[in-house]
């Protein structure tokens, strides 16, 4: 923990805010610092403005409030771009490509074709789907997809992976599956990754540091580490340890709701 | 009762069902003729009322000369037309994606050419251009509007998150317009270009009627009216039946490269199994 908090922080959020233009402040005051390589989750109700602040970090949507800094060597706007993997909710691959066209598609926008191959495949290889790449994504399972999204945000090599509840569209059982795999590459590769989502339970799993936000307008309500030791497996996901933190994060999001609720 | 019976057609062996979907028009057809060719018989109905179907194929093979040179001659408008249609169409739907400014100012106007029906405006351009200019013209009003709109609609229709993406990853007007917009918009095009060819026949048959036998024109349609005029009955089923045949060739040639070209990908072209 202490070589965590030890570095400047990748991406720092001050006093951040977003207002759109139909009212809904979906931002206010937001804080928040991501750390080299550490895995922290956004956690809160949905519509409090988790998915906006990710946004806003990978640069698709303009904070009307607050500053947004990055560190050293990831000033400029197009480096910033170039250190970010982005997955979104749904597995959003072009369904007339391959899977390994789709996982391509972040290096020939850049005009990198010509290196590609070997990423492509090595990405592939990464998320398990070395034997896939030539299908096209109505042919696979909805844990298979996703797996190709993540291998597309992984071929650039980003500094930091933004991930907007990338399996919350799943079954439990894949669900599981593809957070003990994740954690795998995150161990494996040292990426820095910012996780949001709406599940304690997964929230917990995954994370070094939970941010708990309030409903709209979204503001860091609490900030929990969960100090249990990686590599986590199904061992872990039926601890006391673990039912214990899922205890305290859950009665801090229902803090949260509460106190939105009243004020 | 009624839930055994859709029990007992989802287990039609695929293959029977191919052939039944085949066969029972077939089956139709020769039902209708039969019947056709007998109330003909039955009652002496004259030649330049009714023509029983046996003396249209005899008129079809008898008149082949004629008539194949005339359908040569409608098929190439009908194909001129189509071709410009579908570059006007797409074209102009690009460039409306592209301006704002240039859609708002055009599109009224392809919306109004699109209304007003053609058989108003084919006597007016075969005043204007010649005979053969005026005929393409036709064929191209009626079947560039379906191109344009679906073009325009498919263009509109990206999934946002992919649009996300491609700005994420630093994309160009040009990649986002090559490698999403028309991709995406590839099934809707393709759905433009099946309705567009039918069109397009009907546009080259509208101004053939329309320049009639005042023009110099000797398109299938031509001679349908030429016919009419001489009351040659038999000749006008023949040409008409020879129109027909070329309609429904251009729908199957263009669901056939339609379903080629989205067969690996897109739902429409999926067979699902159940």
């Amino acid at each position: 923990m202490s070589a965590l908090s030890s570095g400047p922080p990748i991406v720092a959020l001050r006093k951040v805010g977003k207002a759109f233009a139909s009212g809904v402040v979906a931002l206010d005051r937001f804080d928040f610092d991501v750390h080299p390589g550490e895995f922290v989750s956004v956690l809160g109700p949905s519509g409090c403005g988790k998915s906006t602040a990710l946004r806003i970090i990978a640069g698709l949507s303009e904070p009307t409030a607050g500053t947004v800094a990055w560190s050293q060597g990831q000033g400029a706007d197009a480096e910033n771009s170039r250190g970010i993997g982005f997955v979104f909710q749904e597995p959003t691959l072009m369904p007339w490509a391959t899977v390994a066209a789709n996982v391509r598609l972040p290096l020939k926008l850049r005009g990198l074709i010509a290196k590609a191959q070997p990423r492509v495949d090595a990405a592939l290889v990464r998320v398990g789907l070395s034997g896939f790449s030539g299908s096209y994504p109505r042919e696979l399972s909805g844990g298979m997809k996703m797996r190709a999204s993540i291998a597309r945000a992984l071929v650039t090599e980003p500094r930091l992976l933004l991930m907007d509840e990338p399996f919350a569209a799943l079954d439990e059982i894949t669900r599981f599956r593809l957070n003990n795999d994740l954690l795998a590459l995150w161990q494996s590769l040292g990426k820095t990754v910012v996780f949001v989502t709406h599940s304690v339970f997964e929230s917990v799993y995954l994370s070094q540091r939970i941010i708990i936000m309030t409903p709209r307008p979204g503001r860091v309500f609490a900030e929990l580490a969960i100090e249990a030791p990686y590599p986590r497996d199904e061992r872990f996901r039926t601890s006391a340890d673990y039912a214990g933190y899922c205890r305290r994060v859950s009665e801090a999001l229902t803090r949260a709701t509460a106190e939105a609720g009243a004020a | 009762m009624s839930n055994r019976t859709s029990v007992s057609r989802d287990e039609t062996h695929p293959r029977t069902d191919r052939i039944l979907r085949v066969l029972l028009p077939l089956l139709m057809l020769a039902l209708g003729m039969a019947i056709w060719e007998l109330v003909v018989r039955l009652n002496d109905v004259p030649p330049y009322v009714l023509p029983a179907p046996s003396l249209v194929f005899a008129t079809l093979i008898h008149d082949w000369g004629i008539l194949s040179a005339s359908l040569f001659v409608t098929l190439a408008t009908t194909l001129e037309g189509f071709a410009l249609a579908v570059v006007g169409g797409v074209g102009l739907a690009l460039i409306f994606n592209q301006s704002r400014l240039i859609e708002y100012s055009l599109y009224p106007y392809a919306v109004i050419l699109q209304v007003t029906p053609i058989v108003a405006i084919a006597p007016l351009l075969l005043i204007y251009l010649p005979q053969q200019a005026a005929v393409l013209a036709c064929a191209w009003i009626v079947a560039f509007f379906p191109v344009l709109a679906n073009t325009t609609l498919g263009l509109n229709s990206i999934d946002h998150n992919l649009a996300d993406l491609f700005r994420l990853y630093g994309a160009s007007r040009v990649q986002v317009l090559w490698q999403l917009k028309v991709p995406a918009a590839l099934p809707y095009i393709l759905g433009g270009l099946k309705i567009a060819g039918g069109l397009s026949l009907i546009g080259a048959v509208v101004a053939e009627i329309a320049a009639g036998s005042a023009g110099a024109g000797s398109g299938l349609a031509y001679r349908i009216a030429e016919s009419g005029y001489r009351l040659n009955i038999p000749r006008m089923f023949a040409a008409l039946l020879l129109l027909s045949i070329a309609g429904i060739v251009i729908f199957f040639t263009l669901s056939l490269i339609s379903h080629l070209l989205l067969r690996r990908w897109h739902e429409s072209a999926v067979v699902r199994e159940i």
